[in-house]
C-alpha cells in the first residue's frame, strides 16, 4: 500500500506499472464507502489488467463489488486507495475523452425522446454535426436490429428492445471499450440468450474490449475470454479463469464438455468464496 | 350513481353484455309527475300555469313508460322530454314566484329524478374511443352544469328567495348581458393587466431563482426555509403594503400576484430538478456532459411535470390574489373593486356577474395551462397511452 493515491495526490497521478499495453490496468485498488452504519469496504486489493480485444466478465454474488469495480473504471466512483488507468490515462481523463460506452442494468432511455433521438443523445453532447449523428444512429440501430422503430418512444417498446436501444446508444459513441453492468439481468431467458448471441457476434465483428458484469454462470462462460470470479465482504478477486473457447461459437456450445467444465470451475470458485459466510 | 344502483338495475335478468340499463329512476319520476297532475301548482296560480304544468307532467310520464327503443334513441327522447318539461315549468314561473305549492315541487322533483337518470345514461356511454363516445363524455359536465342552473332557477324562484341572498341565474345572465362594457373594462384591468403580468413575472422569477438555488448549495439551505415563511404570509397583510409601495393602479396588484406565485414555482422547480433518476444522471456523467447540457437535456425535461404543477396552482392563485388585492385601494375599475362596491350597494346581480367572469376566466386560464402541459409531458406515465 506504499503507492496510495490519496486526495492530496500530485497533479500528475501515478499510473499502474502495467498501464502501457493494457486497456485497463488496476493495482492494489480498494474502496471504502462511508455509510451511516460506519465504513463498508466494497473493494479490497484488486489487481487486474485487461488487454485490447478481451471480453472479461466479472461474476460474483450480490455485494461482491463487481458493479462498484465497473463504476470505478467508468469514474462513477472514486477509489480510496490503489492505482487505476483506463486507456493509459486516469479514469477521469478517459471519461472526458469519451473513451468508453457504459450500458446500465436498466435501459435508462429518456421517455421524452424517441428511440432515434435517445441514441443521438451522446452524439449531441459531443457536438457532432447533424448529418454525422443521423449516420451513426442509422448504423447502430441496424446493428441491434431496431430499424423501423426510430420514431417510437421507449415506453412503447418491450424491455428487450429498450435494452438493445441502450446498447446502440453506447455503441454510437464508437468507443473501443464497452462497460456493461448486468445489461440483460432484467430480461427473460429466451431474450437473454438471443441478445448474448448478438453481443458475441458484435464483439467478434468490431474487436472491441468489453467488461461485462453478470451473476449468471452460463452467460459469463458463453461470452467471455476471461472470467473474473469475485467474492464478497470485502469485495475481492477470488479466481481468474481463461476460457479459450473458439471465437465464432454458437449457443449450442453450452452443451459441450469444455463449456460444462468451465462452468463447474466458476461455480466452485463462487462457492469457495462464499463458504466462510455460513 | 353508476355504482351500486346501476348494478342493481342490470343485475338479475339482463346479461353483463347488455349495454342498455333499465331506466329504473324513470318509474319514481313518473309516479311523482303523475301525483302532481291533480295538485295545485301555486296558490293563486293562473290556468295557463296549471295546464302547462299538466302538460309537463304528462311529458315526463311518457319516457318513463319504458317503450322499447334502441338505447341511444331512448336516451335522446328522455333528454328532449325532460328539457321540454323543465322549459314548461320555467315558462310559468312568474305567476308562481314565491308561491309554489306541493304540485310544483313534486313536478320539479320528478324532473330532477329524470335528470339524474339521463346523466347516468350519458356517463355510461361516455368514453375516449369513438368520436361519439368522446362527444358524449364532453356533454356529461355540460349537461350536469345546465341541470344545476335549471334547478337553481326553479328552487330560488319557486321558494321566492330574496335576490339579495341568491339571485336566479336568469337575473345574473340579464345583468351580465346589459353590463358587458363594464365587465370588459374590469376584466382588462384585473386579468389582462394585473394577473397576466404578475403571473409571468412571479413564475418566471421563481423558475430562474430555482435554477440559481440548484447551482448554489447554500441558497437551498438558506433561501428555501425563508421562502416557505414568506409564502405563508396572508395576502390580506401584504396587499395594503403593496398598494403603498406601487400605488393604486394595477402594478400593486401584479406585485401581490408575484408574491403569491413566486414560491410555489420556486419550490416545485427545485424539487423537480432533483426528480431525474440516478442512472439517468450517471449516464450524463459517462458522456462528460457539462452542467448546462445535463440541465437542458435531462433535468429540465424531467422537472416539467413539477413545473406545470406550479403553473396550474399559480393560475388560480393569481386570479384570487389580484381580485382580493383590489379590495385595498384601486382606481374605480377592476373585478375586485366592482365586487366590493356593488356588495355595498346591495347590487348583488352585478357581483354575481363579476363572479361569473372570474369563474370563466379562471377555468379557461387553468384549462389552457393544462393543455400545454399535456403537449409537453405526453411521455409522463399519467398521460401515455
Amino acid at each position: 500500500m506504499s503507492e496510495q493515491v490519496t486526495s492530496q495526490a500530485a497533479a500528475r497521478p501515478q499510473m499502474p506499472a502495467s498501464a502501457t499495453g493494457s486497456v485497463i490496468a488496476i493495482e492494489d485498488l480498494s474502496l471504502t464507502f462511508q455509510t451511516a452504519d460506519g465504513p463498508v469496504q466494497a473493494l479490497s486489493g484488486i489487481d487486474l489488467a485487461i488487454r485490447r480485444g478481451e471480453f472479461v466478465s466479472l461474476i460474483g454474488p450480490s455485494g461482491c463489488g463487481k458493479t462498484t469495480l465497473l463504476r470505478v473504471i467508468a469514474d462513477l466512483e472514486q477509489p480510496t486507495s490503489g492505482l487505476i488507468s483506463v486507456n493509459g490515462e486516469t479514469p477521469d481523463a478517459a471519461r472526458r475523452d469519451r473513451s468508453y460506452g457504459y450500458v446500465f442494468q436498466a435501459a435508462a432511455l429518456y421517455p421524452w425522446r424517441t428511440i432515434a433521438s435517445n441514441i443521438a443523445l451522446p452524439l449531441e453532447i459531443m457536438g457532432l454535426p447533424k448529418a454525422e449523428r443521423a449516420k451513426r444512429v442509422k448504423r447502430n440501430m441496424e446493428l441491434v436490429n431496431l430499424t423501423g422503430f426510430e420514431r417510437k418512444f421507449p415506453w412503447q417498446l418491450s424491455g428487450g428492445m429498450q435494452q438493445r436501444a441502450s446498447i446502440a446508444r453506447a455503441l454510437a459513441v464508437e468507443p473501443d471499450l464497452l462497460l456493461m453492468d448486468e445489461p440483460f439481468g432484467a430480461l427473460d431467458e429466451i431474450v437473454r440468450d438471443h441478445l448474448n448471441e448478438q453481443l458475441l457476434q458484435l464483439w467478434a465483428k468490431t474487436n472491441k474490449t468489453i467488461v461485462f458484469v453478470t451473476h449468471s454462470i452460463p452467460e459469463a462462460v458463453f461470452l467471455s475470454t476471461r472470467i473474473v470470479v469475485m467474492s464478497p465482504r470485502p469485495g475481492r478477486i477470488y479466481d481468474v479463469i481463461e476460457t479459450g473457447l473458439p471465437k465464432d461459437r454458437g449457443l449450442d456450445i453450452r452443451e459441450t464438455p469444455e463449456f460444462l467444465a468451465l462452468a463447474h470451475r466458476v461455480r466452485e470458485g463462487l462457492r469457495a468464496g462464499h463458504s466462510y459466510e455460513d | 350513481m353508476n355504482g351500486a344502483a346501476a348494478d342493481m338495475a342490470t343485475g338479475s335478468s339482463t346479461g353483463p353484455l347488455t349495454p342498455a340499463r333499465a331506466p329504473v329512476l324513470a318509474y319514481p319520476a313518473a309516479l311523482l309527475a303523475f301525483t302532481a297532475i291533480p295538485m295545485p301548482v301555486a296558490t293563486g296560480g293562473s290556468i295557463v300555469a296549471g295546464s302547462s304544468l299538466l302538460a309537463a307532467a304528462l311529458l315526463l310520464i311518457i319516457p318513463a313508460l319504458g317503450i322499447p327503443r334502441p338505447p341511444a334513441l331512448r336516451l335522446v327522447l328522455v333528454g328532449a322530454v325532460t328539457i321540454a318539461a323543465f322549459l314548461l315549468i320555467l315558462a310559468n314561473l312568474s305567476p308562481v314566484e314565491g308561491k309554489a305549492s306541493l304540485g310544483y315541487w313534486l313536478l320539479l322533483a320528478s324532473a330532477g329524478v329524470m335528470a339524474v337518470q339521463m346523466m347516468r345514461g350519458l356517463a355510461h356511454r361516455a368514453g375516449s374511443g369513438s368520436l361519439r363516445a368522446r362527444l358524449i363524455s364532453l356533454s356529461v359536465p355540460v349537461v350536469f352544469g345546465l341541470w344545476l342552473l335549471i334547478l337553481w332557477e326553479c328552487i330560488v324562484r319557486g321558494a321566492g328567495v330574496p335576490t339579495v341572498l341568491l339571485p336566479p341565474p336568469s337575473d345574473i345572465a340579464v345583468r351580465f348581458a346589459s353590463s358587458l362594457d363594464i365587465l370588459w373594462a374590469d376584466f382588462r384591468q384585473t386579468f389582462l393587466k394585473a394577473v397576466i403580468a404578475g403571473y409571468v413575472m412571479g413564475c418566471g422569477s421563481g423558475f430562474l431563482v430555482a435554477l440559481l438555488v440548484d447551482r448554489v448549495p447554500f441558497l437551498r439551505r438558506g433561501l428555501l426555509p425563508v421562502g416557505n415563511m414568506v409564502s405563508a404570509l396572508p395576502i390580506i397583510g401584504i396587499a395594503p403594503i403593496m398598494v403603498m409601495w406601487f400605488g393604486f393602479d394595477w402594478p400593486s396588484k401584479a406585485a401581490v400576484v408575484v408574491v403569491m406565485t413566486f414560491f410555489p414555482m420556486l419550490v416545485n422547480t427545485v424539487s423537480g430538478l432533483s426528480a431525474a433518476g440516478g442512472m439517468e444522471r450517471d449516464l450524463m456523467r459517462t458522456y462528460a456532459a457539462t452542467h448546462a447540457q445535463s440541465l437542458v437535456k435531462l433535468r429540465l425535461p424531467a422537472a416539467l411535470p413539477f413545473i406545470f404543477n406550479a403553473l396550474k396552482i399559480n393560475s388560480t392563485l393569481a386570479l384570487i390574489g389580484a381580485i382580493v388585492a383590489e379590495f385595498f385601494g384601486t382606481p374605480i375599475v377592476g373585478m375586485g373593486f366592482r365586487i366590493s362596491t356593488e356588495v355595498g350597494r346591495m347590487n348583488i346581480g352585478m357581483v354575481w356577474a363579476e363572479i361569473t367572469v372570474a369563474a370563466i376566466a379562471g377555468s379557461l386560464f387553468y384549462g389552457i395551462v393544462a393543455m400545454i402541459e399535456r403537449a409537453f409531458t405526453f411521455w409522463h406515465p399519467s398521460y401515455r397511452h
